[in-house]
């Protein structure tokens, strides 16, 4: 059964990973700015995920932080960069 | 040798299918981001990530947090609530800056501004 648990957490160390790499594709062929915005979006919330599986199979408590960060920023910088597509500037 | 094999069985099965449930959406979402045509399309996709591939990651990670530490660990939940309050609003934003721009690009495949009920045709107000 920890051998299940182990091929579990590698499952989604490697699909997470495969996950931000084709938002990362996206966001370079993306057509408009609003389809780089929508990667970027994606690649955030797939690499807190990342960083969670990460502290789950590594035993330490400390990568939650970062996470929370990481779920945070990309919150505000979408956010962001959404006004700013539309407005043309963020602050007004 | 890591805390987490101090899990017992079956607890240990729930934790292995929710991570693998939960990170094989995500990809799918990713997937469909990178596969759909439209724009209107591709922003529903990550989505699969941010509800149920977050959720069930989220809930892995507090089920054995709780069983190593011997106490309720709950503070996954503020990522949760954190990713699933905020999503829907970015992606409504987005949506709407989206329409927005195509809009004023000229783009004939987004419907039009409709006409202000009470007042004659103008530029939209947000």
């Amino acid at each position: 059964m920890t051998t299940l648990l182990w091929l579990a957490l590698i499952w989604a160390q490697i699909a997470l990973a495969l996950a931000a790499c084709l938002a990362v594709v996206r966001m370079v062929i993306g057509p408009n700015a609003q389809d780089r915005v929508l990667a970027l979006d994606a690649i955030y919330v797939t690499t807190m995920l990342l960083f969670i599986v990460t502290a789950l199979q590594l035993g330490t408590p400390f990568l939650f932080e970062a996470a929370l960060v990481i779920a945070v920023g990309g919150f505000v910088s979408t956010v962001a960069l959404a006004k700013f597509l539309l407005r043309g500037e963020v602050i007004e | 040798m890591t805390p987490l094999e101090t899990l017992p069985p079956w607890l240990m099965l729930i934790v292995a299918v929710l991570l693998v449930l939960g990170s094989t959406l995500t990809l799918l979402g990713a997937f469909g981001l990178l596969h759909l045509k439209s724009f209107y399309d591709r922003i529903h996709a990550p989505t699969l990530g941010t509800s149920w591939g977050a959720a069930a990651i989220l809930l892995a990670s507090m089920l054995s947090w709780s069983w190593v530490q011997d106490r309720a660990v709950v503070h996954e939940l503020v990522i949760g609530i954190c990713v699933m309050a905020t999503t829907p609003v970015t992606l409504m934003f987005l949506g709407r800056a989206a329409l927005h721009r195509d809009r004023s690009l000229g783009d004939g495949r987004v419907p039009a501004t409709p006409p202000r009920p009470d007042s004659a045709p103008s530029e939209t107000a947000d």
